[in-house]
């Protein structure tokens, strides 16, 4: 981050609240250009990953093996009509998919990519996540309701019931997070996590029942298979976004697939480390063993085993049905969290070695 | 002179969607505007540095209780022209309760208690005090029995809630999934072997 200071001294021919804004703008694009490559490559990285495992070769026609693949398909929406219900409340109906990718973009806003690479580091971290995954609903309800459909409304009375439910389990799953490191800080949670063991001092083993249960939330937060009932093609055709064409259409796709990352960054901060090496011992190694230092190369590895899972579960798991989702949520999920935070509050009131010793 | 444009741009959108809400006559979009107004003020907050009030402002109503409040607005046929009948009949007391309302109001948080020269100016903080662990600390430290109370207070409203809302009839046809995991092939299928007819 030496770029900083010396774009700030470029720009000193402008006034200082001017510079701020233009290197904060510059900073967000810097996090939200490569977010939407990401996405734009997940779409391609699902179909191909789930047509290997369905023994399929996947899209292998545009360009070479299919690379162009995700280019071609944002093309071919972004010339599509945008089609709006007659029946359809015009400003909402356009609002929600705005409403559905802004939080989605926002949080990250507060996720560290390396020790000294976040956008805004401020204390209250945790909750300016939890507060904003929170909000994505809202894209999902607006769109449902302004669509003046039947199958979207059901999809989208289905999707904020079940997102409303997941949030409080993964709420207090972020809870133990929060009384294991100490901090709301997401920085300071993942300088909690370093410690001697390297791997086994993560919080992941500590909070082993948290971060499953943090993990398969956000799966079900996301809308994904298996907790997809939103979209349930047999039943409701597609959902909330079934009246949506073209660019709308795409917009809602961007969000799911964004706030897939978030969550799998997000798994990668609390539980595994964020950017902390796996195998520090090894840095002494020449050459290769730069790799083993910390850096963000760590974070991004870790995020993609997270999204690897996310398309392992949709090509394995069949759709949960829908009472059994709300059971799952209320009556396994948020007992377990209720316990483990009383296990965890009592391994750090006791200074639990090797985690909470204050090694 | 940045903050007070800022401010600026939150009171006015924050009384922008107060008015609105009770104006518009789609309850939708009236519930839309509250979580506006909600959001307007969760930014005034953040200008007093209240970080942690106005974070859990947006977390607790914008992200939980509107969300739940939507919920239901769409879900119910509002005739809204049965509301709004008699509206010029009762509009003169309406009038004479909301203008003894606002006196009300104005004479406790008016200028004569809550003035520019009676409550000083708050002074800005360093960037790493956090209120999170101010609150945190009086709450569970100084008032930690108020907090109790008001916690076990809430938690029977909670339990009572719930307990209205479970009317198990003999109707209810739910499976149990934890009953249904249980079931074993032997008892739900008996394979029966059946000789084939013999030609006579």
């Amino acid at each position: 981050m030496n770029i900083v200071p010396m774009l700030e001294a470029q720009l000193g021919f402008l006034p200082d609240p001017v510079v701020t804004t233009l290197i904060i703008v510059l900073k967000i694009l810097c996090i939200v250009i490569p977010i939407m490559g990401c996405v734009a490559y997940l779409t391609f990285a699902e179909r191909k990953i789930i047509g290997y495992i369905q023994v399929r070769i996947g899209p292998n026609r545009v360009g070479p093996r299919g690379w162009l693949q995700p280019i071609a398909d944002a093309l071919k929406l972004l010339t599509k009509e945008v089609v709006i219900p007659s029946g359809a409340n015009r400003f909402l109906f356009l609002l929600a998919p705005i409403l559905a990718l802004g939080p989605a973009l926002a949080a990250w806003a507060v996720v560290p990519f390396g020790s000294e690479m976040v956008l805004a580091d401020i204390n209250a971290g945790l909750l300016y996540i939890l507060a904003l995954t929170s909000l994505g609903v809202y894209g999902i309800i607006v769109a449902g309701w302004a669509s003046n459909s039947k199958y979207a409304f059901l999809g989208a009375m289905r999707s904020a019931a079940q997102i409303v439910s997941y949030e409080i389990a993964m709420g207090f799953a972020l809870v133990g997070v929060l009384v294991a490191a100490g901090s709301l800080n997401l920085g300071e949670i993942v300088e909690a996590q370093r410690g001697g063991l390297s791997i086994f001092s993560w919080f992941w083993l500590p909070l082993l029942p948290l971060f499953v249960i943090y993990f398969i939330s956000g799966v079900a937060e996301t809308n994904r298979a298996p907790f997809d009932v939103s979209e349930g093609e047999s039943e409701i055709v597609a959902g909330f976004h079934v009246e949506y064409a073209g660019m709308a259409f795409a917009l809602f796709f961007l969000a799911e697939y964004a706030n897939m990352i978030l969550i799998s960054g997000l798994s990668a901060v609390l539980f595994l480390g964020g950017w902390l090496s796996p195998l520090p011992f090894l840095s002494g190694i020449p050459v290769v063993g730069l790799l083993f230092l910390d850096g963000i190369h760590w974070f991004v590895f870790k995020t993609l085993i997270f999204l690897f899972f996310f398309l392992w579960f949709r090509a394995t798991f069949p759709r949960y049905r829908y009472d059994q989702i709300m059971r799952l949520g209320w009556k396994v999920f948020l007992p377990i969290t209720i316990v483990w935070i009383v296990v965890v509050s009592a391994m750090v009131v006791w200074q639990v070695p090797p985690w909470f010793d204050g090694a | 002179m940045f903050e007070q444009i800022v401010f600026y741009c939150f009171a006015g959108m924050l009384i922008f969607a107060g008015s609105m809400v009770i104006t518009v006559r789609n309850p939708v979009h009236a519930a839309l505007f509250l979580v506006l107004a909600f959001f307007s003020s969760a930014g005034l907050w953040l200008l007093l540095e209240a970080e942690f009030l106005a974070i859990a402002l947006v977390l607790v109503y914008v992200g939980a209780v509107m969300v739940l409040f939507l919920f239901v607005v769409m879900m119910l046929d509002i005739n809204l022209a049965a509301l709004r009948e008699g509206f010029a009949r009762y509009f003169p007391v309406a009038a004479l309760v909301a203008i003894v309302m606002m006196v009300a109001v104005g004479t406790v948080v008016g200028r004569a208690n809550f003035g520019l020269d009676k409550v000083a100016a708050p002074t800005p903080r360093p960037s790493d005090y956090g209120n999170t662990t101010e609150l945190g600390r009086a709450l569970y430290g100084e008032y930690i029995w108020p907090f109790e109370i008001a916690a076990v207070v809430l938690l029977v409203a909670i339990i009572a809630a719930i307990a209205l809302t479970l009317r198990t009839t003999r109707q209810t046809k739910a499976p149990k999934p934890e009953r249904q995991v249980l079931v074993r092939r032997e008892d739900r299928v008996r394979l029966v072997k059946v000789d084939a007819e013999r030609q006579s």
